[in-house]
């Protein structure tokens, strides 16, 4: 009996070793992040961006619903009267102070989905590690895109953002692109 | 004009001193990357193309490291033992031999007692390790020094009489001799015991899992380096390696035939042939490393006493019998 569960005990040693061997020639699931970047899902939430309106006013009118509805109370939004001369943004308030802390963000979206003006987004963009608590607190102008850059990611228009059988948002095409690893198709088949 | 008998020992030395340095900083490469791939992940591979300067930079990395020593720790003792590890685990391969040729046999010395003397060179490489964890003066490093000292001691003597056998197959003591009588059949068939023994028994010599209990780090941080940083670390990290690569190159000679080809194969040199066996067991030993756990403490006593020794003392008993009886 002790013979046996011995001679069991090797048996158990070589298959050990067998399977060991086999995982050395199989394909290895890592990818080298730096040099390599996986495509992440198609509405994926990362780093917020303030949106503008084609002529270049600030989208966002102020009105705290993203920071009401903001479940890490992660969002400040302070607002003031757009002065007649100098206006800020098409209503009547515009955001003078709008700050993000993105240590506190659990990057839920709800912003997003109660902002009346599309004016909050979540962009794909993950990349935010810093050396110092301080610079997570994003103000205004880290958030809001540069005038030069166009007018921000709309919601609606991201890759895979709504499905073309929902909605005739979804028959306005998406771009691809490679660099950041945007898959305009999603699940591979939906939108084309 | 012939060249004096010092300055050519000189010259081999130093020859054998780079390759062995060499061969245990790939020997280390290789262990982390075949880890690696065995644990699906793809290994070092960033300092260099494919990883093949890590080495380099680990060197770096130990050298530039604070030399630290605990109040506690025996000051002579404490920052000798790594040289006593590093000076035996080197000094073996002054006898060890290569390959042969028509000019003689390639070694530093080739010794007519080659094995006792290997025996007794490895032994006090014991003491590195020992002396080591108890100059540290903590409590770890005693713990796996202790450890070290009842493990090597125990499973030396199996290591020791499964050697004997092949001792008396091949009527001889010198590793040169014994490679020559492996000329027609390697060892490890008539002495396939021995060679069991000697394969598992050298695992536990070199302190590597699954026989790590010397330095087993779920029990004992590191067990006997515990203290050790930097430079001193670095003396036990080589002597490691290079006393694996020391038990594969026994392995070799004595069971594996050597320098000697298979089926009496000449289409590699001679020394090729001796690298692939040692690389064998190099691979051996680092696949045995990612698959078993490590034994328990009291298992491991008893394997040694109540398994491997009966065993390899049956086998030496039963080969002396058949080489008396045949003549």
């Amino acid at each position: 009996m002790a013979m046996r569960k011995r001679l069991y005990n090797v048996a158990a040693i070589i298959r050990g070793l067998s399977i060991t061997l086999g995982f050395m020639f199989k394909r290895k699931p890592t990818i080298q992040y730096p040099s390599v970047r996986k495509k992440h899902a198609p509405r994926f939430h990362g780093l917020h961006e303030l949106r503008r309106y084609a002529d270049g006013k600030e989208r966002c009118i102020g009105c705290e619903l993203c920071s009401s509805a903001c479940p890490a109370n992660a969002i400040t939004v302070i607002g003031a009267e757009n002065a007649p001369g100098d206006r800020r943004s098409p209503g009547e308030r515009y955001a003078a102070r709008y700050e993000i802390d993105e240590l506190r963000c659990i990057f839920c979206g709800m912003c997003e989905e109660a902002c009346p003006t599309d004016a909050i987004v979540l962009t794909p963009r993950f990349e935010m590690s810093d050396y110092r608590r301080g610079s997570f607190i994003y103000p205004k102008d880290r958030l809001l895109v540069p005038p030069e850059g166009g007018v921000g990611v709309p919601p609606d228009e991201r890759p895979g953002g709504i499905p073309a059988d929902l909605g005739s948002v979804g028959e306005k095409k998406s771009t691809m692109d490679p660099q950041t690893g945007y898959d305009a198709t999603f699940n591979g088949s939906l939108l084309k | 004009m012939t060249l004096p008998l010092w300055f050519i020992v000189l010259i081999k030395s130093a020859v054998l001193l780079f390759v062995v340095v060499t061969s245990f900083a790939y020997a280390m490469l290789a262990e982390r990357k075949v880890m690696g791939w065995m644990q699906l992940r793809p290994g070092p591979n960033r300092v260099g193309p494919w990883g093949l300067l890590q080495p380099a930079a680990d060197a770096v990395k130990l050298m530039l490291k604070e030399d630290l020593a605990p109040r506690t720790a025996d000051p002579l003792l404490y920052r000798l033992a790594p040289f006593i590890s590093l000076l035996t685990a080197f000094s073996v391969y002054a006898i060890i031999p290569f390959g042969s040729s028509s000019s003689g046999i390639w070694a530093i010395g080739n010794v007519n007692a080659g094995v006792l003397l290997l025996l007794a060179i490895t032994s006090i490489g014991i003491y590195g390790v020992s002396l080591g964890g108890w100059a540290s003066g903590s409590k770890y490093p005693l713990l796996g020094s202790v450890r070290s000292t009842a493990q090597m001691i125990s499973y030396e003597l199996a290591m020791g009489l499964s050697l004997v056998g092949v001792l008396i197959v091949a009527g001889t003591t010198s590793l040169a001799g014994i490679v020559e009588a492996q000329k027609n059949l390697w060892f490890f068939i008539p002495q396939f015991v021995a060679f069991l023994v000697y394969v598992i028994t050298a695992v536990a010599e070199t302190n590597r899992a699954p026989f790590d209990l010397v330095e087993a780090e779920t029990e004992l941080v590191a067990g006997f380096h515990t203290e050790y940083s930097g430079l001193r670390f670095g003396l036990f990290f080589i002597a490691e390696y290079v006393n694996m690569l020391t038990v594969s190159c026994i392995a070799s000679l004595l069971f594996l035939g050597g320098w000697i080809g298979p089926f009496g194969w000449t289409w590699l040199p001679g020394i090729v042939w001796f690298l692939l066996k040692v690389g064998f067991f190099m691979f051996f030993y680092i696949w045995l490393r990612t698959t078993l756990p490590r034994f328990r403490y009291d298992r491991l006593m008893a394997f040694g006493w109540k398994v491997l020794l009966p065993v390899a003392t049956l086998n030496l008993l039963v080969t002396a019998a058949v080489v008396a009886l045949r003549g």
